[in-house]
């Protein structure tokens, strides 16, 4: 890899951030003028949405297992196991069921479009797009922004609910809880505040996915390698990108709400 | 079967008399710091071909590329049926490229679509219905003999017709201009053969206006020297007219030669000009 000097290393990242930006508000604008491919979304939304849900599922559900299972121990210190259910939940809401639905879809997602779009980048696919008439980005990136925002709003809800659910199996099955102090605890610890905070983070983050992993499918070079690369940048871009703005989307939830 | 795919939704261009179709002034263009074309000015006007020849590397796709406005040049003029489309919006170039087919080099067919939906890609794009889209990528596909291909996926063709249904996808839309990227590059002698069959067939057919890219001699001499004959299917050479001024024996005097050379037009000329040039790089490439 051939070193380049600090100039140029700080002009290209610059120049990065610009074709982000660019590609990024494309894919919003596209949304409010025609020609919109509304089969393009469907079909994304049925890869990124039903074809998520199984890992959504196993991870949300095991998450609130071990949730429960790691916080009664804690909890059992101050006599307040019968908390376990408002804990898992607001965990679950606020935190783990988003940011883990948005770590597993980017994973998912993130690398399959930049893999899907950095193929039809070096084999000129993309080019010939242009060449026919059509818009890359309008045909390409906004089926797949609109598609990752909607359905991973819906994935967070599941992730959450089978989460709690989980946790509710771990406390009645192996700690001999009760269930219905569980469930009670669960929707008695949850307000207004954490359900939007933990809905919000979900737009953030798949807007994220799609816009990175488009980015990085459209500016795949470098061939077969090149797409190997562009799919891995793409999903370590996104999860550092997820975890940053959960931080700042908290932060600034919390100076909303107060808690 | 040698009948020409007739114009569709994007109405032919009129250009004025004596504007050329395409029309490039002083166009240079570099990549990070390699200087790929620089001062490249030519012109094709309506009903020309234009073949670009040059050692590989020399700028011959980037120039296909400009007239396409796939890429923006870093200074100088490129117009387009009398518009200049360097300052072109891209949503008004994509206007434009409906007058204008291109063949890429590696056939750019879409891989998850089949035969039919690549060629009709542009019908589908224009919400043609679906029983003229069908009869259209028929006839296209009868243009260029694979109407049997019309189920396959792009993975179950060879590389011949994989550029045959590439030339298909550009045509049906009867375009004003058509771009080759050399259509015969990676081919064997036999089909390289069939493809410039077609090429022709467009030109003498649909008297369509034409860049075209190749590192092939022979190809382009075929091109030069010879005709669609609609009788038989195939090329015949074009006989000689001493009747004819300003026309060599037997050559095409639509097809014009320009020769690109580091970046740098050496060339740019009639056939018989070319081929008695006494420039010493020239008389060596055609060697």
């Amino acid at each position: 890899m051939a070193f380049s000097s600090p100039e140029v290393f700080i002009k290209q990242r610059i120049a990065a951030v610009q074709d982000y930006s660019i590609l990024a508000g494309s894919a919003i604008a596209d949304i409010f003028t025609a020609p919109r491919y509304w089969a393009d979304i469907f079909t994304q939304m049925d890869s990124i949405g039903v074809g998520s849900m199984p890992i959504i599922i196993l991870t949300g559900f095991f998450t609130g297992c071990v949730l429960a299972l790691q916080s009664v121990t804690a909890l059992q210190e101050f006599g307040a196991v019968s908390k376990t259910g408002s804990l898992v939940a607001l965990s679950m809401v606020k935190e783990l069921g988003p940011v883990l639905t948005g770590l597993m879809v980017s994973g998912r997602n993130a690398a399959g479009m930049a893999s899907e779009i950095g193929s039809m980048k070096v084999t000129e696919q993309l080019d010939a797009m242009r060449a026919l008439g059509t818009d890359p980005i309008r045909k390409l990136v906004t089926p797949r922004v609109v598609a990752t925002v909607f359905m991973l709003f819906f994935l967070t809800i599941i992730a959450d609910a089978v989460g709690i659910a989980g946790g509710a199996m771990v406390s009645v099955f192996m700690l001999g809880l009760n269930g219905s102090s569980y469930l009670h605890t669960s929707y008695q610890g949850l307000v207004y505040g954490d359900v939007v905070q933990g809905l919000t983070k979900p737009i953030f983050s798949g807007y994220i996915i799609a816009t990175v992993g488009c980015y990085f499918g459209m500016k795949t070079t470098g061939g077969t390698q090149g797409v190997g690369r562009a799919t891995t940048q793409a999903v370590v871009v996104s999860s550092v990108f997820i975890i940053i703005v959960d931080f700042l989307v908290t932060r600034v939830m919390i100076g909303i709400f107060g808690s | 079967m040698t009948e020409a795919i007739p114009s569709t939704n994007a109405a032919p261009i009129e250009l004025p008399d004596n504007t050329p179709v395409v029309e490039f002034k002083d166009v240079s263009i570099t990549f990070d710091v390699k200087p790929v074309l620089h001062h490249i000015s030519f012109c094709v006007d309506r009903g020309q071909t234009l073949i670009i020849l040059g050692p590989a590397g020399c700028g011959k796709s980037v120039l296909l590329k400009l007239a396409n406005g796939l890429l923006g040049p870093d200074s100088g003029s490129i117009r387009i049926f009398g518009k200049e489309i360097t300052t072109m919006r891209e949503r008004d170039l994509y206007a434009l490229r409906a007058h204008i087919g291109m063949v890429f080099q590696e056939s750019a067919l879409f891989d998850s679509l089949d035969v039919e939906d690549n060629v009709a890609y542009r019908l589908h794009e224009e919400h043609v219905p679906e029983d003229e889209s069908h009869k259209r990528v028929v006839e296209a596909l009868k243009f260029v003999e694979l109407e049997q291909a019309i189920d396959k996926f792009p993975s179950e063709l060879s590389g011949g017709m994989r550029r045959r249904v590439s030339i298909a996808r550009a045509i049906i839309s009867g375009p004003d201009l058509i771009l080759y990227d050399s259509p015969t590059g990676g081919l064997d002698p036999i089909t390289s053969t069939t493809i410039i069959e077609l090429v022709m067939k467009q030109r003498d057919v649909s008297h369509t206006t034409s860049l075209l890219v190749t590192h092939r001699l022979q190809d382009a001499f075929a091109l030069a020297t010879h005709r669609f004959d609609t009788t038989t299917g195939g090329m015949k050479p074009i006989p000689h007219d001493p009747g004819q001024p300003g026309t060599g024996p037997g050559i095409d005097p639509g097809t014009k030669f320009l020769m690109l050379n580091e970046g740098s037009i050496v060339f740019h000329g009639t056939t018989e000009e070319l081929v008695h040039s006494k420039d010493p790089w020239i008389e060596n490439y055609l060697a």
